[in-house]
């Protein structure tokens, strides 16, 4: 019987073969912690009287939480972050400006069949180019980043298959969606998820990122992409060489599976306070909204502002709308192409490389009573602000659509 | 390793936003996180908390954001264990981690009212409420020597 990728993964971590529902100890390819967590993790290791990292090459830093810093204790965390970078050498620091963590990550850095650990439950990111990455807390990334190592629970692996392409309008964040309002946020839970697409191209990896990204609200322990093609490609126009590949194997067995038809999808909205209380948008078009988010690490990336700017170009937004690229690199690239003319010119407010919104943290939280739609990952309760604001979640097609009328809109429906 | 105290309840998916909400991730400072631990869902938490309770909840508690915070909080403000249906991977070890016992119970959201006392042992995921006894998944293995420890940096220092 052949292996699945994540028994693939965790065995060569591990150093010898693993089965899900074991426990084991394995080698870490990468570790990463961004500002909002970093400053614990070095705490930790300070207490425990330990100053060495495993590799100086092997850390990533980002500020993106605090950046740019909206107040003095915020501006402190981020100097005691870059002491402990100089202190220790660490090659990959991305300071202000650059972007968030993970989205750097699939940026530069994650490769298939890696395992990645970082102080952050998004990790799950990387897993969009076949990584099996998983967040961790911030004494267990403090460990990882002394000893290079740490143990884990094998999980039992899941196979989803995505077939066919999307249609207009549908992309990473209704597959996600739908993978939540099927199967509610406990079912993954101690399983990882190995996405294979039927149709490489049919599914580039700005989509695939987005999957990965919510993983972690379905709580599957990673939520990887099969390597293929498209996965090839990617690094290659990124980064300029060609990664190695690993694959499961043909015969590997998974107890469980599921096709999803993504021809079949409609644009898809997760409705206040939880992931996985899914709706389609054309049944909620009667909510108005207060602000429109457009960004975060889950959808923030080129193609999710190529979509708001076919919707937005040549009209103005009735609701405050933010919109905040998840990188320097996305933005950059969205502004080559005209698609951050085409927001500001329809009233949004655009800046770059933070988290901002997304955690309530600045540049736009919610207030009391407000109503938000937004392109990020969590609708928890006060989790944009306020504990008496709403979040509905939805990809870029529905946020871009919503700003135009201020409410929840179906952009199927937007001439 | 045995813990006891008077149940305080809550439902299914409680999410660490709600466990510690993010505008009070600048510091680690237990008696600080305490203090608002909950804040969103039961402002009166803190008090409620503050004579050791066991902590009773149904499924993934602990979900979303890494935050540590949110067992740093919770054990600070007085929670002496958390008896679920099931934990979030990443809360779970945060617990561990800093000494928090979390074991999960299968059916125990049904079993428990508020206000009982219960008795864990820790090991065996044994739990007493009342008359009745049900049986938890104990803390095993790397977990446990960890949480003996007092945490993963205390192993660590022990084994190295
Ligand atoms: S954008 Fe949101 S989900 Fe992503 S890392 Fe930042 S706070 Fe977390």
């Amino acid at each position: 019987m052949g292996y699945t990728l994540t028994e693939k993964i965790l065995g060569r971590a591990a150093g010898r073969p693993v089965s899900p529902g074991e426990v084991t100890e394995l080698k870490v390819d990468l570790v990463a912690f961004h500002d909002l967590t970093g400053y614990h993790v070095i705490e930790v290791m300070e207490k425990a009287g330990m100053s060495k990292i495993f590799d100086q090459e092997r850390l990533v830093v980002a500020f993106d939480h605090l950046s740019p810093p909206p107040d003095p204790r915020s501006a402190e965390i981020q100097v005691s972050i870059r002491k402990f970078v100089r202190k220790m050498g660490v090659k990959n620091f991305h300071d202000n400006n650059v972007g968030i963590l993970h989205q750097l990550m699939v940026e530069k850095y994650a490769e298939p069949g890696q395992v990645i650990l970082a102080a952050d439950s998004h990790t799950t990111t990387s897993g969009a180019l076949g990584a099996f990455a998983q967040g961790m807390g911030a004494s267990d990334i403090a460990a990882a980043v002394v000893t290079g190592r740490t143990w884990m629970t094998v999980p039992e692996p899941f196979k989803v298959s995505l077939k066919g392409a999307p249609g207009k309008w549908i992309g990473g964040k209704d597959v996600a969606l739908k993978l939540l309002g099927e199967f509610k946020a406990d079912y993954f839970n101690g399983k990882s998820i190995e996405v294979h697409v039927e149709d490489p191209h049919s599914f580039p990896v700005d989509y695939r990122a987005t999957v990965s990204n919510m993983g972690i609200e379905m709580n599957a322990d990673a939520l990887m992409f099969v390597p293929d093609a498209e996965t090839v490609r990617f690094i290659k126009e990124n980064r300029g060489y060609e990664p190695k590949v690993i694959t499961p194997d043909r015969d590997a067995s998974y107890q469980e599976a599921y096709d999803l038809e993504l021809n079949k999808l409609e644009p898809l909205v997760a409705v206040p306070h939880s992931v996985d209380n899914v709706k389609g948008a054309s049944e909620l078009e009667d909510v108005e909204v207060d602000q429109v988010f457009i960004g975060s690490c889950t959808n923030g990336r080129l193609s999710d502002f190529e979509v708001a700017s076919k919707i937005l170009k040549g009209k103005k937004v009735r609701t405050r709308t933010i919109a905040i690229p998840a990188s320097y690199e996305q933005f950059k690239k969205a502004m080559d192409l005209g698609y951050i003319k085409d927001l500001v010119d329809s009233g949004c407010v655009v800046t770059y490389g933070t988290c901002g919104p997304c955690l309530g943290g600045h540049f736009g939280v919610a207030g009391p009573g407000e109503t938000v739609l937004s392109t990020s990952s969590r609708n928890f309760k006060g989790r944009m602000g306020s504990p008496d604001a709403k979040v509905y979640l939805s990809g870029p097609a529905v946020a871009a659509a919503t700003a135009l009328t201020g409410k929840i809109t179906d952009p199927r429906g937007v001439q | 390793m045995i813990v006891e105290g008077p149940v305080l309840k809550y439902g299914d998916k409680i999410d660490t936003d709600v466990i510690i909400p993010a505008k009070y991730l600048k510091s680690t400072d237990p008696a600080f996180l305490a203090q608002h631990a909950m804040e969103p869902i039961d402002p009166q938490f803190y008090q409620r908390a503050s004579k050791g309770v066991i902590l009773v909840a149904g499924k993934v508690f602990g979900m979303g954001s890494s935050r540590e915070q949110a067992a740093i909080a919770l054990k600070a403000a007085g929670v002496r264990a958390v008896l679920a249906e099931s934990f979030a991977r990443i809360f779970y070890r945060n617990a561990v981690n800093n000494g928090l016992p979390v074991i999960t119970v299968p059916g125990i959201s049904r079993e428990a009212s508020e206000g009982q006392i219960a008795r864990v042992i820790v090991e065996s995921g044994e739990v007493r409420i009342g008359e009745r006894t049900l049986k938890g998944k104990g803390i095993t293995g790397m977990a446990l020597k960890i949480l003996e420890s007092g945490g993963i940096m205390e192993y660590l220092a022990k084994v190295s």
